[in-house]
This record gives structure tokens, sequence and C-alpha cells, in this order.
């Protein structure tokens, strides 16, 4: 075990290194921020001070060499935006889109299982066609359309629930979330079920395809067989054993979830890290893009070792040793 | 001033659901909510010269000066002003403003203020382009101010306007004395203060409560403010940097009033019951540039030479533009057709200046200039930075093909428009310039004067165009105090640089505001939403 951990660590190092690198080259590729940073009526002067202080004189591999300079320290820059470290403008932001994502994981599980079991084991009933066939919509619509639709709806007509922003937030730990109001969990409403359609709608057809796999194994006969109660062979028997894929790839989809709400987040101004790249991105503000990627590759690498660990947990037959690659 | 709105989708049906929404009573609560389309990047108000920095400092740090919602300029913190001769100014301070911790305002503020300014660590663009005019300040008495220039510098109020005052005593700096070449403080106060809401300390009608990054700003009124008392107990602030979603918020009634709304759903929210509109023109100017390189990067099929150096052509080209048709089909009727680079009644504009749209006469000069076949063009625009940009680009691309000038677009996002235009890669592009002083020499200096860098000319010339002549007449104008004379100046050269033809105006923009019935909002041609002057209805 410890030797996998080791040996996942040293992989992920490189990757994270190969992944400063291209994300290095890539925005600068796009642009100068000078351009759109400084205000046009600034003179020469102003804008030879503004390049030189922010480092955009030296050529890129000059540039790079100080940026990987001050990351081995753990300082990934100041933003050039904002005047502050980007590291932390990029983890001030990130509760928020930790909570939405979460949440959306939950609507997903909660709602998807049941109905992905249902689906599974009555696969022909009306409720079981009705499930595939809303699975398919969560699949295919464009999450920006869905979210507009969703604040036309229950924003704007009815008027139950705010159509954007955060809301009230309230202390935890030291930072600031949104469920712990009401308000707040007013406001979470729209942004986590929009998040969560499409991981809602993967949950279905997983849990449906491993049901309507495990419902047929011979232990589930025979479960049935012995006179079980039938809550028992679904609840334990079958529900235990989809629940292997279903790990496996929620885990990966959470990391998904986090990087690239960048849609919800702009739908429902929504203050999370997705809207910060976005506006980083207008503005080229270098910093805190690298930083952003770099939060987010090593936040997909610590859940795919959670996700590894939790698989073993679940599935006795795997074994995490070293000696196999 | 930068704006941003990644997403701009239509609202289908957003005014016709909007008839089924509750309309809560305005008023009721003394609260009101902004949906604004851009967030300042720090609270600081001398952290970045940006349109929505200055928006947001307008409520809790004022200025010695201040410009009406048509850019005229009108007493703030001072209370008269004068040019005792044409190198010194003289400024009567109001008596009897507090800041927002008890403490009065006093001429030390004003030259604490100047000094900290060039001292603000790690700004991305300052406003020291305003105070380097100054040369001097002496402080007779606490409420008197005299500011001597190095040379006759008729902007002086003007940019004294743009920059808000703040609390010497707050920040430590009651010695700190004005020395050109640099102040002498222990230390500066930092732009975190600001942020954190610490040094949070004006003169102006809000104080600050709080602030999220990315989520909001919390204002409530200064019950001690000097001026006449803001409507509003509190002012939320909420940035919503999407259209749709924007105009989604107002229609839930998340918000009270909206800045930009999109072009596409104004027709929509004019018939929407609940909502009403406000609208002014802007300073801002879209035109066209013509680049007169000796290589011209993109033209082709004239064997290398550049045709735009040759007047006719441009002629041509400035005849060859409907801008009528452009305001109506593109624009939706959110924009005037613009014959200068600021619209009638801004200083310095010259009503004698006209444009015409004539696509014969257009022909005829081209044949004359000895390309009766035209040639080939490609137009730079950005996609993602003024109202329907590309789509006024392309536009403009079917007028000049229709004279034969064969003119394909190159769209592409703000960001790398602008590097490759400032690179000088296009031959024509379509761009945009708010005068943020209000007046003519703003645009002629930046867009069209020489770039001469010590006289901060040619900033934004992109076009290798050059006329020692016209940068003399802007010379003359920009050293004379007198303004009745000054403006005269100012429309002699415009009208120079308008013959020209290297700097094609297109239209003016106009700003709306969308807000719920039964508030008012006088439009402002700076685009700033003002809380202090939303109003509820009677």
């Amino acid at each position: 075990m410890l030797v996998f951990i080791l040996r996942r660590l040293a992989q992920s190092a490189v990757v994270v290194v190969a992944m400063s690198v291209l994300v290095f080259a890539g925005i600068f590729a796009i642009g100068n921020p000078i351009d759109v940073l400084i205000s046009p009526e600034a003179d020469e002067f102003e804008r030879a001070a503004a390049i030189a202080r922010l480092g955009l004189d030296k050529p890129m591999h000059e540039q790079f060499l100080r940026f990987v300079e001050s990351a081995v320290g753990g300082d990934l820059g100041t933003s050039f935006v904002h005047g502050v470290p980007a590291l932390g403008l990029v983890l001030q932001r990130f509760p928020a889109t930790l909570e939405l994502a979460l949440c959306a994981m939950l609507v997903a599980v909660v709602l998807g299982i049941p109905l992905g079991l249902w689906a599974g084991l009555k696969p022909d009933s009306l409720a079981g066609r009705v499930i595939m066939t809303g699975s398919i919509l969560g699949f295919s619509l464009p999450t920006f359309w869905v979210g507009m639709m969703l604040i036309m709806a229950f924003a704007v007509t009815l008027g139950w629930l705010p159509a954007g922003g955060r809301g009230e937030t309230a202390g935890l730990f030291g930072v600031q979330w949104s469920f712990l109001t009401a308000d707040g969990l007013a406001h979470l409403i729209l942004p986590a079920v929009n998040l969560a359609l499409f991981k809602l709608s993967l949950v279905i057809r997983l849990a449906r395809a491993g049901t309507r796999e495990v419902a047929l194994q011979d232990y589930v006969k025979f479960a049935r067989a012995k006179g079980l109660a039938p809550a028992r062979v679904v609840g334990v028997h079958i529900l235990k054993n989809i629940m292997i894929p279903v790990v496996t790839v929620l885990g990966l989809e959470l990391g998904s979830v986090i990087a690239f709400s960048v849609v919800t987040e702009s739908v429902f101004a929504w203050p999370g890290m997705g809207k910060l790249l976005i506006d980083s991105i207008l503005q080229l503000d270098r910093p805190v893009v690298i930083a952003y990627l770099l939060v987010t590759v090593l936040l997909f690498v610590v859940i795919n070792l959670i996700v590894d660990l939790v698989y073993s947990l679940l599935d006795p037959r795997i074994r995490l040793g070293g000696g196999r690659a | 001033m930068l704006r941003s709105g990644i997403v701009k989708p239509l609202l289908p049906a957003a005014a016709a659901l909007a008839l089924l929404a509750a309309v809560p009573a305005p008023g009721q609560a003394a609260t009101l909510t902004v949906g604004t389309s851009a967030e300042p990047s720090a609270l600081d108000p001398h952290y970045h010269n940006l349109g929505p920095n200055t928006r947001a400092r307008k409520h809790v740090f004022e200025s010695l000066v201040s410009m009406d919602a048509k850019m005229r300029l009108q007493p703030e913190l001072a209370e008269s002003w004068r040019a005792v001769d044409e190198t010194t100014w003289e400024f009567k301070l109001r008596k009897g403003v507090k800041f927002h911790d008890g403490t009065e305002f006093t001429a030390q503020d004003f030259v604490y203020t100047v000094c900290r300014i060039p001292n603000v660590a790690n700004s991305p663009s300052s406003f020291t382009v305003y105070t380097k005019g100054i040369a001097g300040i002496e402080a007779p008495d606490p409420h008197t101010l005299v500011i001597r220039t190095g040379k006759p510098y008729p902007l002086l109020p003007v940019e004294l306007s743009t920059f808000g005052i703040i609390s010497a005593k707050a920040a430590g700096g009651e010695a700190v004395t004005f020395d050109k070449a640099g102040c002498k403080a222990d230390s500066w106060p930092t732009t975190q203060a600001f942020n954190d809401g610490s040094l949070m300390i004006g003169t102006g009608p809000f104080k600050h409560k709080s602030y999220t990054k990315g989520d909001r700003q919390i204002l409530e009124r200064n019950p001690d403010y000097w001026g006449p008392q803001a409507a509003w107990d509190t002012v939320v602030f909420r940035p919503i940097t999407s259209d749709g979603p924007r105009v989604a918020a107002l229609l839930a009634g998340d918000v009270d009033i909206i800045e930009s709304p999109p072009v596409q759903d104004i027709e929509r929210l004019k018939s929407a019951p609940n909502v009403s509109l406000a609208q002014a023109q802007s300073n801002r100017v879209i035109y066209l540039a013509l680049g007169v390189q000796d290589t011209p990067p993109t033209i082709t099929g004239t064997d290398g030479k550049n045709p735009l150096k040759d007047p006719k052509v441009r002629k041509a080209l400035s005849l060859a533009v409907d801008r009528d048709a452009i305001v109506k089909r593109i624009m939706m009727g959110v924009a005037e057709p613009a014959n200068q680079y600021l619209p009638a009644g801004f200083y310095g504009n010259n009503p004698e200046v006209t444009v015409a749209t004539d696509a014969n006469k257009a022909k005829q000069l081209l044949a004359e200039a000895g390309y009766p076949k035209g040639f080939q063009l490609t137009l730079g625009t950005p996609n993602d930075r003024y109202i329907n940009d590309d789509k006024v680009a392309q536009a403009v691309a079917q007028m000049f093909t229709r004279i034969g000038v064969q003119t394909q677009v190159d769209a592409t996002t703000a960001n790398v428009f602008f590097s490759k235009r400032n690179k000088q890669e296009y031959s024509v592009f379509l761009a945009g310039w708010g005068a943020d002083s209000g007046e003519m020499s703003s645009p002629l200096k930046a867009l069209i004067a020489t770039p001469i860098k010590e006289k901060g000319y040619g900033t934004t010339n992109y076009t290798s165009y050059s006329d020692p002549e016209l940068d003399g007449m802007l010379d003359t104008a920009l050293a004379t105090v007198d303004d009745a004379k000054r403006e005269k100046l100012l429309q002699d050269a415009v009208k120079r640089a308008m013959d020209a033809d290297i700097i094609i105006p297109l239209h003016y923009e106009v700003t709306v505001w969308a807000m719920k019935k039964g508030l008012s909002y006088e439009p402002r041609a700076d685009q700033y939403t003002l809380a202090q002057k939303v109003t509820p209805a009677k």
C-alpha cells in the first residue's frame, strides 16, 4: 500500500511539472496582458514601468525560470489584475466551488441510484422508460441552456428561488459556507441542480446497467430462492455490487465537476473558481490562470488516489500491490 | 474601461414570462441592489484606473471636482476654483465636510492623496497620468488650495475629477508635504487595507460595510453627508458579468437595476410591464482606423503599395459607410450615427463637421486614385469588446466590398485582437474610444496625434499617421487656459483630423440601464451606475 502511494505521488509530480510547462507556454501564446490591463490613456513611461514591474520585458524562458523558482517556495506569483497572491485568490474561491460540486454530487447520488435501480429492476415498466428517456435529456441538453431555463422557471416566473449569487453565508472552520443559512441554501439549489443533471444521468445509467447485470447473477437468484425479503436482496446483494463502477466514475467526475463548473458558475453568478478562471482568461491575468490550473491538477491527482483506495475497500479482490504495474 | 461578458445569449421568453412575475413595491425596504456588468479589481481608489473601479470609489471617496451626467464639471469637495494666472489655480474647499470616521476634510487630505497616488504597490494602471501636471501645492489655510503647474495646463480641473480623496489622518499622513520629486512618508497605505475595509474612509454619500470578492459589496448611507441624502439605507453591488443572467436577475427581482443589458433584449425589456429603461449617449465612439504604413499588412492586390496613403482612397472608404443602416439594423437603435469623435454637446464638438454616404462618389474617387478595380483588404475587429462589434465590422466589410474593395473580417477575442493591433498587424481595424475627460482633446491626443512619448501623444495611434501641423494645433489648445478659446482651437483641430479620414467615426454607443418600474435614474454619458442618483418614484 505504501509503495503504491509513493509511486503515485512520484507520477503526480511529473504530471504537475509537465502541466506547468504546457500552461505557461499556452497562456504566453494568447496575447500581451499589458494591452488589456493598462488604461489606453496611459503614456509610454507608464507602460514601460508597468511592463517592467510585471516582469513582461523578460524573454519567456526567463519568466518561466522565475516562476519555477518562486513556485518551489509555494509562491505562484501575484495577480496582475488584483495585485494579491494568485494562489490565495484561487483558494479563497475554492469553498464556494467545492460546496456547489458536493451538493451536485449529493443530488446525483441520492436521486440517481434509486432511479437507476428502479429502471434496472423494471426495465419495461412505464416508470423505467420515463427514467431512461429523462437521463438522455440530462446528457444532451446544454448546461447553459438548462441553467437559463431553470432561472426563467423558478426565479423569474414562479419567484420561488433567487436567480443567482451566493446569498448569505455563515462561518464554519474559518470558511464561509452557504448551506448553513436558509438564504444560502435557497441560492444553492438551482446551480446545484443544474450542475447535477449530467452526473445524475450518468449515475442512473451506471446503476441501471449494473442492476440488470447483477440481478441475473446466480447469487441473487439464490438469495431470492432462499426466501430473503426483496428489500434485502436489492438493498444488500444488488446495491453493494453496483456501487463499484459508480464510486469509480463519481470519484473521477467529482474532479471534473470542481474543475469545470465554469458554465454553471457563470450562469448563476456563483463566485467560485470557475468564474474566476473565465474572468482571469479574459483579462490575461496569467498568474491566476496558472495557479488555477495547478490547483486543479493537484485536485485530480488527490481524488484519483482516494478513488483507488476506496475501490480496494469496496472490492477486496483488488490489491494495490507495488509489484505489478 | 474593461467590460467583459463571456456569454451573450438571447433571453427568448424573458419578457413574456416577466408578465407573470410579482412586482415588489419599490422603496419598501430602502435597500437598492445593483447588478453590475463588471467588478472592480480592488476597492483601493488609486489602484487601477478602470471603469468599474471608478464606479465603486465614487460612492465612498469623492474628488475635488466632479462631472455631472453630461460630463460637465461641477463642484464637489471644492466649492469653486479659478485660474489665478496661466500656471496657478486656486481651489476653495467646502467647509464642514466630515470623513466617515468623523474627522474634518481639509487641504492636507488632498495633498496626501496626490502624494500617495504614485506610491501604490503593484498598480496595473495608475492615476499618475492625472497628477503629473501638478508641480506644486500650497495650502494658505485648511480650506484653500493653490496648485501650480509647470506649464499652462487647462485640463487640471478635469483631471482632478478622476481620483478620489482619502483621509490623511486615517492613513497617518498628517505631516506629509508635497514634493514634485516624490513625497516622503514612513509607509503608504496598502491596497489590502482598502479591500479589508479598514481604510475605506471617505467623504462620500455611502460608508463601506462589507466586501466579498466576486460576490458582493455592501454600503450603508452616510447620515453625516454634506450633500443631499441618498434614498437608500443600504446598497448592494453584485457583479453579474454574463449578460443573460444579469437580465434574468432583474426580471426575477433579485436586483433592482442593471447596467448594460444586451442590445438584443432591449426591445423585450421595453415591453415588460415591470421594467423601465434609461439610456444616454455615451462618450464612446466606435471608429475605423486606416493604417498608412509603407507596407500594408492586410492589403493585397496593389503590388505591395499602400492605397490608404492616398487621401482619395481614405475618403472613398468613409463615403462607403452607411452609418444610419448600421445604427438601425445592427445596433437596433442603441447607438447614434457619429460624424466626429464626440457627440454634439460635448466640449470641442465642431457642429460644422459632417460625414456623408455616397457609394457612387466613392467608386469615382477610387478610380481617380488609380484603383478602378479596387483591392483586397482584411478588417480586424474584436468580437467581445464593444456592442455587436463583429457584426458592425461585417456590415462595414459589405459596404466596402460594394464599392469594389473586397473586404474580409478577422474577428477575434479582445485580448488577442488588441495584441495584434498594437503590433500594427492590421491595415484597417475597428475599435472604440471613450473620452474619460469628456472633451475633444482626449481622442485627438490618443488616436491621431503623432506618437510622442514626452507629450503622451498618440498612445493609441496604430496607424503610422503623422501630421505635425495637427500636433501643433493640439499643443496650442492644450496650453490655452481660456475655455472658450481652447474650445475653438479643438474644433479647428477636429476639422483637420476629420478631413484626413484616418480615424473614421461610425457611431456613438448608447448606454442603457434597466430597472424596476418605480425607480428612476438619470443616464450618464460616462456610463457609471451611481446608487446615490437612483431615486424611487414619488
